[in-house]
């Protein structure tokens, strides 16, 4: 049934669903608009070391959009996810260095795996106290979280009087010595924190489309009312996606302190809006409902391979900065009008069957 | 009460106003008294409101014209309407509750200094002139939202008054008013008419129209089905000419017998903001297969008692049972899984995900049905929603289409399957006929009256006469959170509806029936 009046409401729609078509897939063209200005424009910018490094600048941001993607959806904002970075570097390197002092006159000290398992602990932790303040003390999302930008980051400055843990080499003895893999090996030619990527890219992806949990998500940010009315638990929904968030933050943390062999406190700074912003250009709605992982991840790409190709082409960084300003804007500017576009054809194809 | 004593202020000439999917107004007629109470009345939905946004420039007639002391007047916003001298007092309050009763009252027409600066001072001592004249002891400075809401409704009305309105709509100005404020309110309006402002007065509260007007208006569905002077009016004639010779399609009983008790309520309460309780001491029984009407007007406490039982509130007491089984702390999901499920009054912020598709919206509660562990069969969910479609005879293009394309009747019929998805063995439905066309409720109407055949529970929630009467099997009257009257199918009329309805309310008779 639906088949044939889809069809003969098509005549009319026909250039509008063209157009929706292009719209829909504006963040990757636009990525592919990048990708060949700057193999033109950038010296060796196609050659395999640039993407290698370039896809490892794209991860770290993208592990954050995710998580930010998934809070945004929801009708909320993560400010703390750069301060967490920070954090989670900090206390990966603590326990790399010193283990845990447990004043019996010698410590204990962890091998890779638990190390990363405690860090990701420390950022589920987090996100959960977000999620605490914003479903249980009714703070606004955007205060939450900025309160706690700040406590992590003076958490982070305190861990170490605001010094630099360097030298994270790790030590065989403890089976600390593989945590340098993680940053700088690789398999089948690929980074590991490309693999990673991937992994949590698809079980992100999988959640959003498969489970109810991804679902219910969406409603909540939708309409958070008529949510909870239709039996969804809405505060359960949000202690997940800010624990997610705080989750992909502990991940970036690791890839750094292993990348830099080193953790420094102001780790992160800002990268909360970089994430956003990746967020927002793959189409993200910041009033909630709206979004997909797929598009975040490729909002990611664009920003990361525009700001390299800048620096490659020797483009000053106040003059990126600008550019990424444009970018957002024009993305966002696009996506209102895709929403018009979209509903026009709604309402023709509805139109079409009567009332 | 001659015309020359009341001359004619405004006046609407085949008025008609088309919205997308409905007709409001059809070429009504309408003539504004001066000095006058012009009473407006007619069930939800029969187009009362809009001839007042007509009036008061928040809508344009799509055809048809208003005159104004002969002249042909078009109103494109409130400010030009009220340049004319016409102030409304809407049903939803228009109030800033962050700012100050003086400022609210003089919101847009500043007294000013030199044009910038506000003198605050003369605005408080004209708010005080106000308040004195409407007796009410609210200092300027208070928030508006502090007030309670009668307070609030008093605050509009001096808003009105501060812009020398010569004609004063009043939309429901009672409905959150005590008793005490009522009494004050119709002093006001009697000074008002001596100084010859034309009022039109909205209410659901037939004795009170009869008290209190000159000259009735009856609107059905758009359409004017009587209009006189108010000599020799009585509830009667205006229950008549609300709802009409010509029934609604009512779908016809199906006969079946009812089962053993579906649902208990006792004495559940809850509190209100205010300090008084939106529910008080309910208690209600239910059985398979019976359709309990729960008629009452607008803020009588039933929007606030179904979702009570549905668990959406945490500070409630009083115990629910569902087939025997005493419910546990309120929690709606945990309810829905008992067999409990509602249809919201308000579907867009209610009922609704706007944002996202029809599948997602029909499937919302109950996607365990189509879930293993956590994966979640799409296939299995789109077949689903097809059978509902099909059953529920809902018009769509396609499922993946934003619910918010959907015509209100078709939303309705969304949010019906949505409920029944989950197999419920209880339905609350609120309002269930809102706001939706003519046909759309005959097949609402027919859905409900199969479920009970099939041996659901159904308690809705209505403030329509006609269709409280047809389809209930049951009826009890709720006003002010009580319970005021309880009949079955069989000894009920309108007017003993009517009446139980305004217990509590009607300032001259009830308060001496109960003393």
């Amino acid at each position: 049934m639906t088949d044939t009046t889809a069809s003969a409401a098509a005549p009319q729609a026909g250039p509008n669903n063209t157009l929706l078509l292009l719209l829909k897939a504006r963040t990757f063209i636009a990525l592919i608009l990048v990708f060949v200005f700057f193999s033109i424009f950038a010296p060796n910018f196609l050659s395999t070391a640039n993407m290698v490094i370039m896809s490892k600048h794209v991860a770290l941001n993208a592990f954050l959009a995710i998580g930010m993607t998934f809070v945004i959806v929801s009708g909320g904002i993560d400010l703390s996810v750069g301060s967490i970075v920070g954090l989670c570097g900090m206390v990966a390197g603590y326990l790399l260095l010193n283990g845990i002092d447990i004043g019996l006159g010698w410590s204990v000290q962890f091998n890779t795996l638990e190390i990363c398992l405690i860090v990701a602990l420390v950022g589920i932790a987090i996100g959960a106290m977000n999620a605490f303040l914003v479903t249980k003390l009714n703070v606004a999302p955007f205060i939450a979280t900025l309160g706690t930008l700040y406590i992590a980051r003076g958490a982070a400055m305190l861990s170490s009087e605001g010094e630099t843990f360097p030298n994270l080499t790790g030590n065989t003895e403890y089976g600390s010595h593989t945590y340098r893999m993680i940053g700088s090996g690789d398999f089948l030619g690929i980074p590991i924190s490309i693999w990673m990527l991937i992994a949590v890219g698809l079980l992100a992806a999988y959640i959003a489309k498969r489970t109810p949990l991804g679902r219910f998500i969406y409603a909540v940010g939708g309409n958070e009312r008529a949510a909870g009315l239709s039996g969804v638990k809405v505060t359960r929904v949000k202690y997940f996606v800010y624990m997610f968030s705080g989750f992909c933050a502990a991940l970036v943390g690791i890839i750094i302190s292993s990348q830099l062999v080193a953790a420094h406190p102001a780790t992160g700074d800002t990268f909360e809006l970089n994430a956003i912003a990746a967020a927002v250009l793959g189409g993200t709605s910041m009033s909630g409902g709206r979004g997909k992982i797929g598009g975040t991840i490729v909002g990611a790409f664009v920003i990361g391979v525009l700001s390299d190709g800048l620096v490659m082409m020797g483009v000053s960084a106040f003059w990126q900065t600008v550019i990424k300003g444009i970018v957002i804007i024009a993305a966002v500017v696009i996506d209102q009008a895709q929403q018009k576009v979209q509903a026009k054809v709604a309402l023709q194809a509805q139109a079409a069957v009567g009332k | 009460m001659s015309g020359l004593a009341h001359p004619i202020g405004l006046s609407i000439r085949e008025g008609t106003k088309v919205y997308p999917g409905t007709v409001a107004l059809k070429a009504v007629d309408f003539d504004l008294r001066m000095g006058a109470v012009n009473v407006l009345v007619g069930e939800n939905g029969a187009g009362k409101s809009t001839m007042m946004k007509v009036i008061a420039g928040v809508e344009q007639l799509s055809s048809g014209r208003v005159e104004m002391d002969g002249r042909e007047v078009r109103f494109h916003s409130t400010d030009e309407a009220e340049r004319h001298g016409i102030g409304i007092v809407f049903q939803e309050l228009n109030l800033f509750p962050n700012l100050t009763v003086a400022e609210n009252i003089f919101m847009a027409h500043e007294k000013t200094r030199l044009g910038v600066d506000i003198d605050a001072e003369a605005q408080r001592a004209e708010t005080r002139a106000l308040m004195r004249r409407l007796e009410h002891d609210i200092d300027p400075d208070t928030l508006v939202g502090d007030l309670k809401v009668g307070q609030q409704q008093i605050v509009e009305i001096a808003k009105s008054l501060s812009r020398d309105a010569r004609i004063l709509i009043l939309d429901e100005p009672t409905s959150a008013l005590s008793n005490a404020e009522v009494e004050i309110l119709f002093r006001v309006i009697e000074e008002l008419k001596a100084e010859g402002v034309g009022i039109v007065y909205i209410s659901h509260r037939l004795e009170e129209l009869i008290r209190v007007g000159d000259y009735i208006t009856v609107l059905r569905d758009g359409v004017i089905t009587g209009a006189q002077s108010m000599e020799g009016v009585d509830i009667a004639w205006i229950v008549r000419n609300m709802i009409g010779e010509s029934s609604k399609d009512f779908a016809k009983e199906i006969e079946h017998p009812f089962g053993e008790e579906a649902l208990r309520v006792e004495n559940m309460r809850l509190a209100d903001s205010g300090g008084g309780f939106a529910v008080d001491g309910v208690s209600l029984s239910l059985r398979q297969g019976e359709i309990l009407g729960i008629y009452g007007l607008m803020g009588a406490g039933r929007t606030e008692l179904l979702e009570a039982i549905i668990g959406r509130y945490h500070h409630v007491t009083g115990d629910v049972w569902v087939h025997g089984e005493k419910m546990g702390k309120p929690r709606v999901a945990d309810r829905i899984a008992k067999g409990l499920a509602l249809i919201p009054e308000d579907r867009k912020h209610d009922g609704l995900v706007q944002i996202l598709s029809i599948r997602e919206n029909m499937t919302l509660s109950s996607v365990e049905a189509f879930t293993q562990g956590f994966h979640m069969d799409l296939r299995g969910e789109r077949s689903r929603v097809a059978e509902f479609v099909k059953r529920m005879v809902i018009k769509i293009a396609s499922p993946e289409n934003p619910v918010s394309a959907l015509s209100g009747g078709n939303q309705q019929k969304v949010v019906i399957s949505k409920a029944l998805m989950t197999g419920p063995r209880v339905l609350l439905m609120d309002e269930p006929s809102r706001g939706i066309d003519i046909g759309a409720k005959a097949e609402v109407f027919r859905v409900m009256r199969q479920l009970a055949a099939e041996g659901l529970g159904i308690v809705f929630v209505t403030s329509d006469l006609e269709e409280v009467l047809s389809l209930s099997d049951r009826i009890i009257v709720m006003s002010n959170g009580r319970i005021t009257g309880e009949f079955s199918k069989e000894e009920v009329t309108e007017t003993k509806l009517v009446t139980a309805s305004a217990v509590g309310h009607a300032p001259d008779r009830a308060e001496r029936e109960t003393a």
